[in-house]
């Protein structure tokens, strides 16, 4: 049977045309078993989101759709497609559509690299590092064309803050992946993922120790905290500042379109969890090598951090108040790129010496 | 055979996107077609498996450069008129300009000169890695030019921030180390009064 499709494109297509109607058929397939559970993820990310920022806030959240309120995300989807869709007079109508297609069209073509589990992974490209800066650099055109596109001054405003905090924060995001680029040798998301596993705690079965968090400290936390302010989630969030410019870029927007931004912010908060998880936290790695832990799958390992981040990012959201814009610009450019910097120099010179962890 | 069918596709993208660049009436759609030609011209990179390039095309043009660039287009209120008014009086070097680049990529595609059109793409191994293949020459056969190169940069940086430094009088920032610094001893003094009595 297998044997029989496998040999179908060839048979159908001549000898030049089938392997190439395989492999895109193939790749297809495997991106659209990425694509339709990471978007499910996403809807029950936003029902997630409700249910813990209720209870920290001693709430119970949404619970009136299906069992628990488990549909909610469900009929906010229905609702949100049923909408109308309003284009603002003057707008530009084209860039005004193309928008939320910019915005999530990155967050959505990076998991292309992203190793689920060991060998699982679409393209196992060598350089998937540099595609994943890339992708997520290209993220703020979205902004952008959505606040010049609506012609109102709120989403301008909103954009051209957008951008610029954009910007700023990715300068230091990339520095902290060059660390891990210089600790792991690779731009390879699976061997960098396999390099953690090496080590000598992880000779022990000590997985955890040896993974890129303990040595890289200072540089997680730059690489979250600037994944929070790139994702321009709270406290970062004067993007959409309520108190000052309404809901910046997507002011304009209705309906799906609406809902696209929407299913853009969640998917990247989506994707920084996963990055974090896989450059700093062992990716599919258990955290300790024994029978206990290792009843769990691979996949179920990343799953399983890339919520334990996801989470931090809503616990944020109901713990701190929202940082003044000049804030964020001193703290991303005063403080997270020098230490960047500072840290790259550590870790160089770190690896020249005897203690070398990375060998 | 597939290659070549998608390098079409792309290179008519290209082509498209490059010629609304100059005929755009709207200056931020010229801009996004800008971005929309690198883009393509990266895909065309990476069909020539010159992934480091593409993807740093991708990542420094079209990530950065192409951002700033909107950005600056988006804040000016251009006049297109005052744009166009110039048309003929530099149509001579334009066209000169033009003429020189379609000979020299004329060149380049007829190929006899560099010996490119003998050459085939080479099938590189498993293991091979464009990105280090690319550092291991910059680092070692040319490390004094790629150096060079940097001084420039720095240059160029220090340089830019030099013209648009400027220290205006009497502005009110505020320092946040210095905020977190102060005890409550610094700003708050209890005095001992003696208790007075209700009138």
């Amino acid at each position: 049977m297998v044997d029989w499709i496998l040999t179908r494109p060839d048979a159908w297509f001549g000898p030049v045309w089938g392997p190439a109607v395989f492999d895109t058929t193939a790749n297809l397939a495997f991106i659209v078993a990425i694509v339709v559970p990471l978007l499910l993820c996403v809807a029950y990310l936003t029902l997630w989101e409700r249910k813990f920022i209720g209870w920290i806030q001693i709430r119970i959240g949404p619970n009136r759709v299906g069992p628990l309120g488990l549909l909610q995300p469900i009929a906010d989807g229905i609702k949100l497609l049923l909408k109308e869709i309003i284009v603002p007079t003057q707008a530009s109508t084209q860039l005004f559509f193309v928008a939320p297609v910019m915005v999530l069209m990155p967050a959505l073509a990076a998991w292309a690299v992203i190793p689920f589990a060991p060998e699982v992974v679409l393209a196992d490209v060598n350089a998937g590092l540099l595609y994943l800066m890339a992708m997520t650099s290209l993220g703020v055109y979205g902004v952008i064309i959505a606040g010049w596109a609506s012609n109102s001054k709120y989403a301008f405003l909103g954009a051209m803050r957008s951008a610029a905090q954009m910007v700023s924060y990715e300068l230091a995001m990339g520095f902290s992946l060059v660390v891990v680029l210089m600790v792991s040798g690779s731009l390879n998301l699976s061997d960098i993922v396999n390099g953690q596993g090496r080590g000598s705690f992880a000779a022990k079965g000590l997985n955890f120790l040896s993974w890129n968090w303990l040595p890289l400290l200072p540089i997680v936390v730059v690489y979250f905290v600037s994944g929070v302010a790139e994702t321009n989630r709270a406290p970062f969030d004067v993007v959409e500042g309520e108190s000052e410019i309404v809901a910046g870029h997507m002011v304009e927007y209705s309906g799906m379109a609406f809902a696209m931004f929407f299913l853009g912010e969640y998917a990247n908060m989506i994707l920084i969890s996963t990055l974090t998880a896989v450059m700093f936290f062992g990716g599919w790695q258990a955290p300790i090598d024994s029978a206990l832990f290792n009843w769990l799958p691979p996949f179920g390992w990343l799953a399983l951090k890339v919520f334990v981040v996801v989470t931090l990012f809503l616990w944020f959201r109901a713990t701190f108040p929202r940082y003044r814009y000049d804030q964020i610009m001193r703290l991303g450019w005063k403080i997270f790129i020098p230490l960047t910097l500072a840290w790259i120099a550590v870790i160089g010179i770190w690896m020249q010496t005897p203690w070398s962890l990375w060998r | 055979m597939f290659e070549t069918a998608i390098f079409y596709c792309f290179a008519a993208v290209l082509l498209f996107a490059a010629l609304r660049v100059i005929t755009a009436r709207n200056p931020v759609h010229a801009a996004l077609y800008l971005v929309l030609s690198f883009f393509t011209a990266a895909a065309i990179w990476m069909l020539l498996r010159a992934e480091f390039l593409a993807i740093t095309l991708v990542l420094v043009y079209v990530g950065a450069v192409m951002v700033l660039f909107l950005f600056v287009v988006m804040m000016l209120d251009i006049n297109l008129e005052q744009l166009r008014e110039g048309f003929w009086s530099y149509l001579p070097l334009g066209a000169t300009v033009g003429i020189l680049m379609a000979f020299e990529m004329a060149l380049m595609i007829g190929g006899r000169y560099f010996g490119f059109s003998e050459a085939p793409l080479k099938e590189s191994a498993a293991g091979y890695s464009n990105t280090k293949a690319l550092g291991r020459l910059l680092y070692t056969e040319y490390a004094f030019a790629f150096e060079i190169a940097a001084v420039i940069l720095l240059v160029a940086i220090v340089a830019a921030v030099a013209l648009t430094l400027r220290r205006r009088k009497g502005v009110k920032t505020q320092n946040p180390a210095e905020q977190t610094r102060v005890r409550r001893a610094d700003r708050v003094e209890l005095v001992s009064m003696p208790a007075e009595r209700d009138r």
